[in-house]
């Protein structure tokens, strides 16, 4: 039996989700719905744990879905990158879960709750078949799955808040014309090589050489998933998503779903695409750098203006995935080092600080920056939260934050572009104002009178602390994130450079 | 009540003729065009057009929306649950060769058995979408639009 | 290889792309200029409708039948994987269309309009109308 779920683990890890979402809506009641959900969250995590630690030492595990080999069967393809990010994703579902049980009993009505759980389930499942599969239209299609089941989970905020049904029908549109870019470009790479795998497609494309069908292949992918991702003027979706959704999905979905984006990127720059293309080093150079720096700064200076804590957040979101493009257009080692850790770096910063502004929406009842004057006082475990994580989120040494900046500051530094070095550090101090905002109203303000704010349950706390602890043992103890970090960068250099060798 | 005597006589026509043709192009789908999701999406017109003509309280009577989504949930099931049954008979997720003695038998059976979950779940869908935009209650008159 | 754009033939001969250009810009276009949301969707089913066009037409071969097996051992198919992407793609489309249109009845029933216009203004109307001090955020 043991041998038999381990060599059927790859298949397991989108299985048990997507087999768990329809009994799931079938259990009724909410919290025996959650009971399951979380528990069906928790394997998913152990075995994208065990996939971790198999494939750590640099082995490749290939499974044909149907017994069909690839290229013409579907395979599910798990290497050192992609199993880190379905540990960071398996794992932030377990980590939300648990914390959403009061949060969306607040939020949600009972009776719709289990289809919350049912969506949440669904989107886990898109998600880590986005990042686990190695055939490029299985992603468009898991990536649909993944969307689909956020723009119902965002549009469920409607019942605290109105605006939550256009931002999901905006974030639909958008996320739609995304998806639908492409499958364009998979398209045009499917008429070129004929293959849809992920693996033969990087062969037949290096064999191939470069031609104008390649080069509008490469541009409508990098839209597609630069609209997935919120790459930085297509973002517009992204601050009301993240806004009006329920706190729990904006925590889930900030540690997750662009960061599956981003990896979706990597892999399509670096494994397809390869390494050594020409027409990709000069657009990432060219386009997506100067994109990505202005992300940095535009972001950061929208969020320092924001009043509400959930929307500041979404800003800074967006000019954090502008340091992981930054990282990705290095085109080094260290470079990708630093994207690839701060995927993981982000994930635990932003989920933790989203899980705050999910407290203070339950406790406090809102998450307007004005309102939450002395909160500091009522509410001491959970602002102090707030307080670590925004520290990781600067960039202050002993947080993860830090060592993604090093990583990045490096990187910079050893291309010679110390511009690109100041103005990495430069944007850390507009990010020290907006979290300097909140610590002020928190702490040096005092409470208006008549407020009632009492601490967050437990239940909501302790998986906060958790990722606020991770954010610190990550940041003191780096190495086994580096070192699964730097190992990916290396397969992703390693893996293309073979291929474009004549 | 007894307006449209046309439509309701040619619908009763129809409609047998519609849940035949969704069956044969259910059970067709192995070695010929057809499969779950026309025959799911030609099962659940029947309905519909049932619907258009007796409105949508007949068709909720004949079948519930909470019957719909369970069905949507087992036609799931049934796809999954013969991929994990080929995966306990030692081939891989939906490996159908695992599920009988030669290739060519297991290979249908297992295209039989998936595409028919698909179909359940596709029907239900599609007729769940349809329920849930006709009886949804308009906040505006026809006229006041 | 690289033939002419003015080529005639060129142009012609590649007809199908031309009308997946079009239909997908008409789409796109639709999407992003019409302030109706119920239009919005159209277009963006337009827009998605171009791309099963694009991948259908690659997949036929000239002189192919159906990619149903006949006895003729001679017999040329055309590509059957287009079509079986397409109608997952398909699937997909129906299943975004309905989501969409769920989303706009919503809007419609709390906002009372499908405008856009007129939803920005009440939604600015509610954050700015309030008298609380607010950033400036444009949404």
């Amino acid at each position: 039996m043991m041998a038999l779920i381990e060599t059927n683990l790859p298949a397991l890890q989108v299985v048990l989700p997507l087999v768990a979402a329809p009994l799931c809506a079938m259990l009724g009641r909410g919290s025996r719905s959650w009971a399951f959900a979380t528990i069906v969250s928790w394997l998913t995590f152990l075995i994208a744990l065990s996939l971790f630690t198999k494939t750590f030492g640099g082995t490749i595990i290939s499974y044909e879905m149907g017994g069909w080999a690839p290229p013409v069967g579907i395979e599910y393809r798990v290497d050192v990158l992609n199993a880190f990010v379905l540990m960071i994703v398996s794992g932030m579902a377990a980590i939300v879960l648990p914390y959403a049980r009061r949060s969306v009993a607040a939020e949600i009505p009972a009776e719709r709750q289990s289809f919350f759980y049912t969506a949440f389930l669904l989107c886990l499942t898109g998600l880590l078949g986005v990042t686990i599969t190695g055939d490029a239209f299985n992603v468009f299609v898991f990536l649909e799955i993944s969307s689909l089941s956020t723009y119902a989970l965002v549009a469920s905020g409607a019942w605290r808040n109105k605006r939550a049904l256009t931002a999901a029908y905006n974030y639909l549109i958008m996320g739609t014309v995304g998806a639908t870019f492409f499958v364009i470009g998979i398209g045009m790479l499917y008429m070129v090589t004929g293959t849809l795998n992920m693996a033969d497609l990087a062969v037949r494309i290096a064999a191939h050489g470069d031609s104008s069908t390649v080069h509008m292949g490469f541009v409508f992918i990098l839209i597609g998933i630069g609209l997935k991702l919120a790459m930085f003027p297509l973002h517009l979706w992204l601050p009301n998503a993240y806004s009006f959704a329920p706190s729990a999905v904006t925590a889930f979905l900030a540690a997750t779903a662009t960061k599956v984006a981003v990896y979706v990127m990597l892999r399509f720059m670096f494994t397809v695409f390869g390494f050594d293309y020409e027409f990709q080093a000069a657009t990432l150079e060219m386009v997506v750098l100067p994109l990505a720096i202005l992300a940095m700064f535009a972001a950061s200076l929208v969020a320092i203006f924001q009043d509400d804590l959930k929307r500041m957040l979404a800003y800074s979101s967006v000019a954090q995935i502008g340091y992981i493009l930054l990282g990705l257009t290095f085109l080094t080692d260290t470079g990708l080092t630093a994207a690839i850790i701060h995927l993981f770096n982000h994930a635990v910063t932003k989920g933790a600080l989203f899980m705050v502004a999910g407290c203070y929406v339950l406790m406090a009842g809102t998450s307007s920056i004005s309102s939450l004057r002395g909160v500091g006082r009522d509410m001491p475990w959970t602002t102090a939260a707030f307080v670590v994580a925004g520290f990781s989120l600067i960039g202050l040494p002993l947080t993860v934050g830090f060592v993604s900046k090093w990583y990045l500051v490096l990187a910079a530094l050893e291309l010679g572009w110390w511009p690109v070095a100041l103005l990495i550090m430069a944007s850390s101090l507009l990010a020290i104002i907006y979290v300097w905002r909140v610590v002020e109203t928190a702490y040096l303000q005092s409470a208006p009178e008549g407020t009632v704010r009492k601490e967050a349950p437990l239940s909501m706390l302790i998986p906060t602390w958790v990722l606020v602890a991770m954010s610190i043992w990550f940041g003191i103890n780096a190495m086994t994130t580096s070192a699964a970090a730097s190992r990916a960068a290396d397969m992703l250099i390693g893996s293309s450079q073979i291929l474009w060798e004549d | 009540m007894e307006h449209h005597s046309i439509l309701r006589v040619i619908s009763k026509l129809l409609i047998p003729p519609i849940i035949l043709y969704a069956l044969y192009v259910q059970w067709h789908g192995d070695y010929g065009p057809g499969g779950g999701f026309q025959a799911g999406v030609v099962f659940a017109v029947a309905f519909i057009l049932y619907s258009l003509v007796y409105g949508v309280d007949a068709l909720t009577k004949i079948v519930p929306p909470r019957l719909l989504h369970a069905f949507a949930g087992i036609g799931v099931l049934i796809y999954a649950g013969t991929g994990i049954v080929t995966m306990l008979l030692g081939d891989a997720f939906l490996g159908y060769n695992a599920l009988a003695h030669d290739p060519v038998h297991a290979q249908e059976w297992g295209i039989i058995i998936v595409e028919f979950g698909v179909g359940v779940t596709v029907a239900s869908v599609m007729m769940t979408i349809f329920i849930a935009f006709a009886s949804h209650n308009p906040p505006l008159k026809d006229q006041d639009w | 290889m690289q033939a002419s754009i003015l080529d005639l033939d060129y142009v012609l001969g590649h007809y199908n792309y031309w009308m997946f250009v079009i239909l997908m810009m008409t789409g796109l276009y639709i999407t992003v200029s019409r302030g109706n949301l119920i239009k919005k969707i159209v277009g963006l089913n337009i827009f998605q409708t171009s791309v099963f066009m694009l991948y259908i037409s690659m997949g036929k071969i000239i002189g192919g039948t159906a990619p149903i097996l006949v006895d003729n051992p001679d017999a040329v198919y055309s590509n059957p994987l287009p079509h079986v992407l397409i109608l997952t793609a398909i699937v997909v489309g129906i299943a975004t269309t309905a989501l969409a249109l769920a989303l706009v009845v919503r809007i419609r029933e709390t906002y009372g309009t499908v405008e856009e216009d007129d939803i920005l203004a009440m939604e600015h109307e509610m954050e700015f109308g309030s008298g609380l001090p607010q950033g400036g955020d444009r949404g």
